[in-house]
């Protein structure tokens, strides 16, 4: 069995899944039913001054009849009294010594930090993580995202923690700014441990459509909120990768958002991430969804022979280059397995209305055909079908050659012009504007046509 | 043993005739609603006679235009509630469904389609309303599917529309055909109570046009007359012993049921006489009803039958016993049926042969016929100039136009017997025939 036990910037758990910092990290009774679970660590809900929540706190983004692919809320830090939290955080880590238990903190002046991380290591925690994320509530009062914005303030913040923490810091990082890695870079300057990230993305998670007010509605109105969920896991990763190739920032990752399954976690880790924290699916699904992310991650690492979660951490990132790099003699054209087709006809209509005329109807049968020379290879189709496997993209090239932006930029063969033997898109043919009338008509009429006494008449 | 007891109660008959396509909660409609794939051209429009635009319709189920989606099914279809529960799908639009060919459940387009229109109806959603007054009338004969669509399109294109119907109340085999477990009468009536609620044409009952001067007198009336009058009575076989109490036609059973529900009678062994779509009803209603053992005979081969495999099933379900190649010689008995004495037949060239020497008694206490609908030939001689094809079928153009060009005809008395939708589509375009015919 591969183990999963992790040691993050000195912090050590059975496994590299932790809850984030929320709700369900809120007590000692709902850390020590996640641990009793299988979970391997908890960020504690972030400690810090004193506050009050609105009544009406969540939003949710449903896709069709799927609930919840994206939540927000408008929630603060913890708003119970800082002695329980204490309390329960040393009760926790008696009972469960091999777990990480870390202390979320978000207060203001240095002598309150200086107090809060004394008191949250007399309590037994094994680490900090100062949250400068919060998008809503705190960052009016000059703290959460405020600080996160902010790289100089963030880092004399952190510095203050370090004059006094015996154990290791974690900076959680906002993802409301426009390049990631500034505020990773101060941590680091600072003397962070590591960092974890992403926290909340700003965001209205809907419009009541019948009262005129951003959900969630607080007696008739609305604010913004904090956005999380799988809606958010491409951002996640994005930035993830960002902090983790970047040569000047070298901290161990958490990776978190928008994670639900072991495969979400693989992606993290595979892109940088040491340790993965998990919120909206706890809150979601409850504590049990450890068990799949648990005998997911075990399975993948035999099926991959990996010993540690250490043999994959950032294995994806020296494959995650610029455009400028990419491969521009690579080709691949769409192929349609006709046994697997239903005929949906959904990549025709994608191809012909979304992207490059690419795909034919054929007489007789409703499986639509490749016009090859005219696909250049954008996957849509692919993306669309319903059945599995049914469109592969299949490679043209013989890959043997190997020819980037960057090259024929620094070889001044880039094309100068659009006619330019080396200008894309020559060979791909485009129908006369004019052939677009009345093709929409020429499907099946429904009846309200029908009847209308328009002829009915189809292609083929 | 019989698989039902007799029902006794409303409730227990309802139990009985428990609804195969119940309503779906707005839940199992968002479910079901998120499958489909919104195909393009999709085969399922191509397959339903009246074409409606299904993606669309699921498409607006989904995203919460309910009262939408309703008006897109009824644009094309005026029976839009009415066929998301009585059209065969398995053999229309659901068989035609892409899903069918990844062997994955296809998509409930008729419980979808009720869903939409039960609310509209259940909310009296307006959607449609008479179009501005031509100063042109026109009678209907029937309020059946075909002469209640038609009312509602001529309405929507300004006649003044009056529906002439023989029975006390609209729908025909919708409310008086239809098997009970595929809807109900509340169902069939309220959306009848909503159409004409949409559309304002005048329905009276208890009026049938009967001979040649009713029929004069609606010629000299009207700008034109459309027949929705479907078909009539169950055909005699010309059997001896046909005339005793308890041998009776499988149409007049099935519409005493309509109206009697748990009050019908049923004999304890019965014997259906036939292999269609009707045979298969009866003798699942027959069951439903409580009859202990129930007998379909079939002169060919069970997969000769004119039904629906799904039918047969179903009969199959409530516990029928199919008795194929065998042809019905004697119906036996005194006042009361007692058994029918039957032949074995072969099938021979396609032809039906009774094999000598092979005569058995099948015992039972009644005994119904499902042998066919006639047509009503006798009634529409009385049309001067009306044609009617060998097999008792109004002639009539595309548009409907029969051999009188007064006269439009849609539904069973022109198609032969089909489905409530069929009768639905094709009214709809024989009303535009009217309007054109009228127009020029
Ligand atoms: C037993 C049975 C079960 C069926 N099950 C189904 C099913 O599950 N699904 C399905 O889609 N279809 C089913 N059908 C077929 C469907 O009911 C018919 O195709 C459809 O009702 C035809 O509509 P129509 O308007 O042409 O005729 P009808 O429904 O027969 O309506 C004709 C109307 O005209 C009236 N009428 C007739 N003559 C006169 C006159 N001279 N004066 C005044 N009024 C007159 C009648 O009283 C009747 O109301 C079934 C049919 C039968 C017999
Ligand atoms: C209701 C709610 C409250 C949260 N409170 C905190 C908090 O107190 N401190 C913190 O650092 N992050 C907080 N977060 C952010 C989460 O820890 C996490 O960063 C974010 O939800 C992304 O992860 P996910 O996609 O798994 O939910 C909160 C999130 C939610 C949904
Ligand atoms: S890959 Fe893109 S261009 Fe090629 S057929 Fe598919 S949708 Fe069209
Ligand atoms: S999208 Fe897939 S299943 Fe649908 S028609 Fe195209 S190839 Fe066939
Ligand atoms: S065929 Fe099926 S999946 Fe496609 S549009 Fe029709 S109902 Fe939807």
């Amino acid at each position: 069995m591969p183990d999963l036990s992790i040691n993050f910037a000195g912090i050590t758990s059975p496994n590299p899944f932790w809850l984030a910092s929320a709700p369900p990290t809120n007590s000692g009774y709902q850390v020590m039913k996640a641990f009793d679970a299988g979970w391997g660590g908890a960020v504690w809900k972030t400690l810090g001054v004193p506050v009050i929540n609105v009544s009406s706190r969540y939003g949710g983004v449903n896709y069709r009849d799927k609930r919840l692919v994206g939540f927000n809320n408008i929630e603060l830090i913890s708003d119970r009294p800082l002695a329980d939290n204490l309390r329960e955080i040393s009760e926790v880590k008696k009972r469960f010594p091999e777990h990480a238990v870390i202390a979320s903190l978000m207060v203001q002046s240095r002598q309150e930090w200086h107090d809060i991380v004394r008191q949250s290591q007399d309590a037994g925690a094994d680490g900090f993580e100062l949250n400068f994320g919060c998008p809503h509530g705190m960052c009016e009062r000059g703290m959460g995202s405020a600080v996160g914005q902010e790289p100089k303030v963030l880092q004399m913040i952190v510095e203050w923690v370090m004059e006094v923490a015996q154990k290791p810091v974690i900076v959680k990082l906002t993802p409301n700014i426009s390049d990631i890695t500034e505020p990773a870079m101060a941590a680091r300057r600072a003397g962070a441990d590591a960092i974890s990230l992403i926290n909340t993305i700003q965001s209205i998670v809907g419009v009541d459509i019948d009262h005129f007010a951003p959900y969630p509605i607080v007696d008739g109105q609305g604010t913004n909120g904090g956005y999380c969920g799988p809606a958010v896991k491409p951002i996640a990763l994005n930035m993830v990768k960002n902090c983790a190739q970047h040569p000047d920032v070298r901290l161990p990752i958490s990776g978190i958002g928008g994670i639900e399954n072991w495969r979400d976690a693989v992606e993290h880790i595979l892109l940088g991430a040491s340790s993965v924290q998990v919120c909206t699916a706890a809150m979601h699904f409850g504590f049990g969804i450890i068990r799949e992310m648990v005998s997911g991650l075990e399975q993948y690492m035999v099926e991959k022979n990996f010993q540690t979660i250490y043999d994959f951490v950032g294995k994806a990132l020296p494959n995650v280059r610029h455009w400028e790099d990419l491969n521009m003699k690579y080709q691949v054209k769409a192929h349609i397995h006709e046994e697997k087709c239903i005929g949906c006809q959904l990549c025709y209509t994608a191809c012909e209305d979304g992207a490059h005329q690419a795909i034919r109807l054929q007489a007789g049968t409703r499986t639509p055909a490749i016009i090859e020379e005219n696909c250049v290879g954008c996957n849509l189709c692919s993306l669309v079908c319903p059945v599995d496997e049914c469109i592969t993209m299949e490679r043209h090239d013989d890959g043997t050659q190997h020819l980037t932006w960057k090259e024929r930029t620094a070889a001044g063969n880039i094309p100068t012009t659009f006619n330019d033997e080396l200008a894309g898109g020559r060979h791909h043919w485009v129908p006369e504007p004019a052939a677009a009338l009345g093709k929409e008509r020429h499907k099946t009429l429904p009846g309200k046509a029908r009847a209308l006494g328009v002829i009915e008449h189809k292609t083929e | 043993m019989a698989e039902f007891s007799t029902p006794t109660t409303a409730q227990e008959f309802a139990e009985n005739f428990a609804q195969l396509k119940p309503n779906m909660s707005r839940n199992e409609a968002l479910y079901e609603s998120s499958r489909c794939l919104f195909c393009f051209d999709a085969p399922c429009i191509t397959a339903c006679p009246s074409g409606i635009d299904i993606p669309q319709f699921i498409r607006q189920i989904n995203s919460g235009n309910v009262t939408g989606s309703a008006r897109t099914i009824y644009e094309a279809n005026y029976f839009g509630n009415a066929c998301g529960k009585v059209c065969p799908t398995e053999v229309l639009c659901e068989g035609a469904c892409v899903y069918n060919l990844q062997d994955v459940k296809p998509i409930e387009i008729g419980r979808l389609q009720s869903y939409a229109t039960t609310q509209a109806i259940a909310e009296n959603k307006k959607l449609f309303a008479p179009g501005l007054a031509n100063g042109k009338r026109v009678a209907v004969i029937g309020a059946g599917p075909a002469g209640i669509s038609a009312a509602c399109e001529l309405r929507a294109l300004g006649y003044e529309v009056v529906v002439y119907e023989a029975k006390a109340q609209p729908s025909g085999l919708t409310l008086y055909g239809v098997a009970p477990y595929k809807i109900t009468n509340e169902e069939a009536l309220a959306e009848m109570a909503y159409l004409q609620g949409q559309f304002g044409y005048e329905v009276r009952y208890h009026a049938p046009i009967t001979g040649r001067d009713d029929l004069a007198a609606l010629e000299a009336e009207y700008d034109a007359i459309f027949l929705g009058i479907g078909l009539g009575h169950t055909s005699a076989l010309g059997l001896p012993g046909e005339d005793r109490a308890n041998c009776v036609g499988a149409v007049e059973f099935i519409e005493a049921l309509r109206q009697r529900q748990a009050g019908t009678p049923v004999g304890r062994m019965v014997v259906v006489l036939g292999g269609g779509n009707t045979a298969m009803d009866a003798a699942s209603e027959a069951a439903r009803l409580g009859a202990e053992n129930v007998v379909l005979a079939y002169r060919r081969g069970k997969d000769e039958m004119g039904a629906y495999h799904f039918e047969y099933d179903l009969a199959k379900g409530v516990g029928v016993r199919g008795l194929f190649n065998v042809a019905p010689l004697e119906i036996l008995g005194d006042d009361y049926v007692t058994g029918v004495r039957f032949i074995r037949t072969a099938v021979a060239d396609g032809r039906v042969q009774e094999v000598p020497g092979t005569e058995f008694t099948q015992p039972c206490d009644m005994v119904i016929k499902a042998t066919g609908q006639a047509k009503q030939t006798h009634f529409l001689h009385h049309i001067p100039g009306l044609e009617l094809d060998n097999r008792g079928r109004i002639v009539a153009d595309a548009v409907g136009q029969t051999t009188n060009p007064q006269y439009f005809a849609s539904g069973d008395a022109r198609n032969g017997g089909a489905e409530v939708v069929n009768a639905a589509a094709e009214a709809k375009v024989a009303a535009r025939g009217i309007h054109a015919f009228l127009s020029k």
